[in-house]
């Protein structure tokens, strides 16, 4: 029967019995990041809507974006940022059916990692 | 139960629910965003950290109000996909659906007022 044992059984993600990999890390990761740009994301959005209504309210939201705590967020926003696209892109990638190998998959991992952190040093220095 | 066959007893029954639309939407978005994304940083970027009249009369432009008003509705409702699984995999219970509909109305309000916002700058 098919309900025998409903609702005590182990749930996925069974993240406490793995050892952490590469493909479960970067994986972890894109989901972290997809979920924090939320924050960047609010703050860019509190930022126009300061904009279109006065110079005063522009002037507050200025405050907290150009403060340290803006510059952080920001600059992990633009790492966040590129590192999900990237993790995306290998979603499509995986999708085709094309990477699924073990040696692959990893790889890509690594390019996630070192191609993120390569696209941030770019979009700081250009900004 | 005996005319019931082994399929029918089990349709509906599933961890998924539904079929394949979450995760072609989730295609779709990420597709576009792929191109959005890259889009926004080096268009909105810029303007973070400028004064007051330099951000109004740069959003008063036709291309960076478009590449700003696509990217946030195109991302948030990729974010409200996404959250959705999240919560689904690590909540459980009431608790799961009251944080689902939070997270959706966070995204749509969120739309809302960059909508509102990139409309009042670029009209």
């Amino acid at each position: 029967m098919a309900d025998v044992n409903r609702g005590n059984r182990p749930l996925s993600p069974h993240l406490t019995i793995y050892r952490p990999q590469m493909t479960s890390i970067s994986s972890i990761f894109v989901r972290i990041t997809g979920n924090a740009l939320l924050a960047a994301t609010l703050l860019l959005i509190a930022w126009l809507l300061a904009a279109s209504t006065s110079a005063a309210a522009f002037e507050w939201v200025q405050c907290v974006i150009t403060s340290w705590f803006g510059d952080l967020v920001f600059l992990l926003s633009i790492w966040a940022l590129w590192y999900h696209m990237l993790g995306g892109l290998r979603h499509l990638i995986w999708d085709t059916g094309r990477g699924l190998e073990l040696k692959t998959a990893e790889r890509m991992g690594w390019m996630m990692i070192i191609g993120s952190l390569l696209l941030t040093a770019y979009t700081v220095i250009w900004l | 139960m005996a005319f019931l066959t082994d399929r029918k007893r089990a349709s509906g029954l599933g961890a998924a629910k539904t079929g394949t639309e979450h995760f072609w939407g989730m295609t779709i978005s990420s597709a576009a965003l792929l191109i959005l994304v890259p889009l926004f940083v080096f268009t909105v970027g810029p303007m973070v950290g400028q004064d007051y009249e330099a951000v109004t009369a740069y959003f008063s432009r036709p291309f960076p109000a478009l590449v700003a008003l696509l990217t946030f509705v195109v991302a948030l409702l990729h974010f409200k996909n996404g959250v959705t699984v999240l919560i689904e995999d690590y909540v459980h219970g009431l608790a799961r659906k009251v944080w689902i509909i939070i997270m959706t109305c966070v995204s749509y309000a969120a739309i809302a007022a960059a909508v509102f916002a990139i409309a009042r700058l670029a009209l």
